[in-house]
């Protein structure tokens, strides 16, 4: 806050003790050149995915035909040509045995990847929030119960479950609307334990206590009172769970049980360039690139969202402070585990 | 401690029992008919049929739960209209496929699980509590910077994308080791080591930047602590005070996420162990669910849902034993 008109700038100066306002965030996340540059990565990689049919009507391609003069029946269908049959026509060069066009491939996989990425996250936000404001507001046997399904949810791995899931559902079920639900409905733990803690924290400030003697019902308090302001933490760990989903996603492609070939994604790729990598490391480097770049700037970003959000957080990584030392070991957590990203599939 | 410990495993026990429910259900409910693929594409009606009166999948659901669970427990017979066919205690039924025991199975490929699982351990203990250690020791200087963007550039990167580069890299180019194959441990120790390498290392540095993470975080909040103040004041060199004294606030929740990864790992790692082509219990179920043999998908879930809720009760313990501070309740 800046100091010249701190009375009358009222919202604001209300916004600083409870939670930054969106202007404040904006302002710090600026100041981070590395927030900048990822988002930027990122936000480039939604236009390319959003424009992948227009790109690929301008390159003059489209992701399923195969291309055999492109290819060296002789060795195998390697990619005539260097670097993976890069050339005019086609710019990431073709796929190594069927000689369809890499970047077209390369874009349509990152519609998947984004799709399914997101749509998890909204799936688990929305259960994540339900739950959590059930628990945070319902009586002692709800919130018991509830809590215990959410650490169930945490404890179980994630993708052991969802690869089980994906051997019961009939083979005519659409698969990318499969891959959120199963990412979707395996993942919400995480979510429901903050809002949880958020919601008995925020329950006993004046503000709620004098909506409920203005006569608000738990239903009008929760979507009035405590969704407002469950915004920030929650957004800044869905930042969080999309790369994640992101990951999850190729995880379950490259095993083979995520999206069905034709189809491009950039873990199917992977699965395939296994066979490929001496002949082709075009083929490797390029779906594993992008996932990791993709990866890395979410995770950049959720990280500088995190601390835009609290600045103190930064600060207490840094320095440790010997109340949240305390408070986390008997918890039995430290802080950091807290704010660490959400733990991925080995 | 005796009643804390009854209390946990109760609950475990309560967890694994919903677990085995929703999974069953799910088994259950599934579109097809599980007779059919149990009995293979060319079974005749007839024989469908023969095979849906000896697995007892006309009964109700509840029934067939009953049954189930009552073969975990004690075992349970099979009547193929000619003969008894028994399935031992912890029976989780037979394969489609193969017609194998499902806990003869799993337990066949528990090795190649193991052998991974210890290994990647060692290698993401030493990395992982290394790194967050050197990078505590020096915050603030550029060894901590490209630590900890090291760090968190590998977290979340996918374990196969690691794999793959190593084994493009040391494999394909360099070729300092041949494709990795798995040589069983009793076969030649010698052959399994030089075969698990590449495995242990890529599942071990994928851990590892976990474990930097929580070491950096916990020795962090430890130094700030007064007794470390105190020390300091005595003058007590820098190395000793974060190698003795803070390491020994920083571990037990190194020593407890160690525990809860152990056990994940155990119940199988499904992307390594399908990288690597290591025949342990994650590729057991990945190669189950292609070829929709139902019982194996539901044997490995229960086994490595127990493998994580037990290592959850040991995370515990071990904290417990480790830091005094924390009471069990």
């Amino acid at each position: 806050m800046t100091t010249s008109a701190p009375v009358l700038d009222a919202p604001g100066a209300a916004a600083a003790t409870a939670a930054p306002g969106a202007r404040q965030v904006w302002q710090r996340l600026r100041a981070r050149p590395s927030a900048l540059v990822a988002g930027g990565v990122l936000a480039l990689l939604v236009v390319l995915a959003l424009a992948a049919p227009l790109l690929a009507a301008i390159e003059g391609q489209d992701p399923n035909t195969y291309h055999d003069s492109l290819i060296d029946s002789a060795r195998g269908g390697v990619p005539l040509g260097s670097f993976g049959g890069v050339s005019g026509d086609h710019w990431l060069g073709v796929e190594p045995g069927t000689g369809r066009d890499l970047f077209v491939r390369m874009l349509y996989g990152a519609r998947i990847s984004l799709l399914v990425a997101v749509g998890a996250t909204v799936v688990q936000v929305v259960i994540g929030v339900t739950i959590g404001l059930a628990a945070g507001l319902g009586n002692r046997l709800l919130d018991s119960f509830l809590s215990r399904v959410t650490d169930l949810m945490v404890a179980l791995p994630m993708l052991v479950l969802a690869i089980a899931l994906t051997a019961v559902v009939s083979d005519g079920f659409p698969r990318p609307l499969l891959l959120i639900l199963v990412i979707g409905l395996l993942n919400w733990g995480g979510t429901a334990r903050i809002v949880r803690a958020q919601t008995l924290t925020l329950k006993s400030l004046d503000f709620v206590a004098a909506a409920r003697l203005g006569g608000s019902g738990r239903l009008r308090v929760a979507r009035r009172e405590l969704l407002p302001s469950l915004a920030a933490p929650v957004i800044t760990y869905a930042a969080i769970l999309v790369p994640t989903n992101i990951v999850n996603e190729a995880s379950l492609s490259f095993l083979g049980i995520g999206v069905k070939p034709p189809t491009p994604s950039w873990g199917q790729m992977l699965s395939n360039a296994q066979t490929w990598f001496r002949a082709d490391p075009m083929y490797v480097l390029l779906p594993a690139g992008a996932l990791f770049v993709t990866v890395f700037a979410f995770t950049v970003l959720g990280d500088a969202v995190r601390t835009a959000l609290d600045p103190r957080e930064a600060s207490r990584l840094r320095i440790g402070t010997r109340a949240s030392g305390r408070a986390a070991a008997r918890k039995g957590r430290t802080s950091d585990q807290n704010s660490a990203p959400e733990e991925t599939a080995s | 401690m005796t009643r804390y410990l009854l209390k946990r495993l109760g609950g475990a026990l309560l967890v694994l029992l919903v677990l085995s429910v929703a999974i069953y259900t799910l088994f259950y409910l599934a579109p097809g008919d599980p007779a059919r693929l149990a009995c293979g594409e060319r079974c005749s009606t007839a024989q469908v049929a023969q095979v849906r009166e000896r697995l007892g999948l006309g009964d109700p659901v509840l029934t067939q739960y009953a049954h189930f669970l009552r073969g975990i427990f004690v075992g349970r017979d099979y009547s193929t209209g000619t003969a008894l066919l028994h399935c031992d205690a912890p029976c989780l039924g037979f394969s489609y496929k193969t017609d194998q025991q499902v806990s003869q199975l799993i337990l066949d490929r528990a090795p190649a699980t193991l052998s991974l699982a210890v290994g990647a351990m060692v290698v993401w203990l030493v990395v992982g509590v290394g790194t967050g250690l050197l990078s505590a020791l020096r915050r603030g200087g550029i060894t901590e910077r490209v630590l900890t963007v090291i760090t968190l550039a590998a977290t979340g990167t996918p374990v196969f994308i690691l794999g793959l580069l190593l084994l493009m890299l040391v494999c394909a180019y360099l070729q300092w080791l041949p494709f990795p194959s798995y040589v069983p441990l009793s076969d030649d120790p010698e052959q399994w080591a030089w075969n698990m390498l590449l495995p242990w290392l890529t599942l071990g540095f994928f851990e590892s930047a976990k474990y930097a993470r929580l070491t950096r975080g916990s020795t962090l909040e430890t130094l700030a602590e007064d007794h470390i103040r105190t020390f300091r004041a005595y003058g007590v060199g820098e190395r000793a005070i974060v190698g003795r004294h803070a390491l020994r606030g920083a571990l037990p929740p190194v020593i407890a996420l160690n525990a809860n990864d152990f056990g994940t790992v155990v119940g199988g790692a499904v992307l390594t162990e399908t990288l690597f082509g290591i025949p342990g219990i994650g590729k057991t179920l990945v190669d189950a669910v292609r070829l929709v043999d139902l019982p194996v998908v539901v044997g490995v879930v229960l086994v490595t849902g127990t493998m994580v809720v037990l290592a959850n009760v040991v995370a515990d313990l071990l904290y417990a034993t480790a830091d005094r501070r924390v009471a069990l309740r």
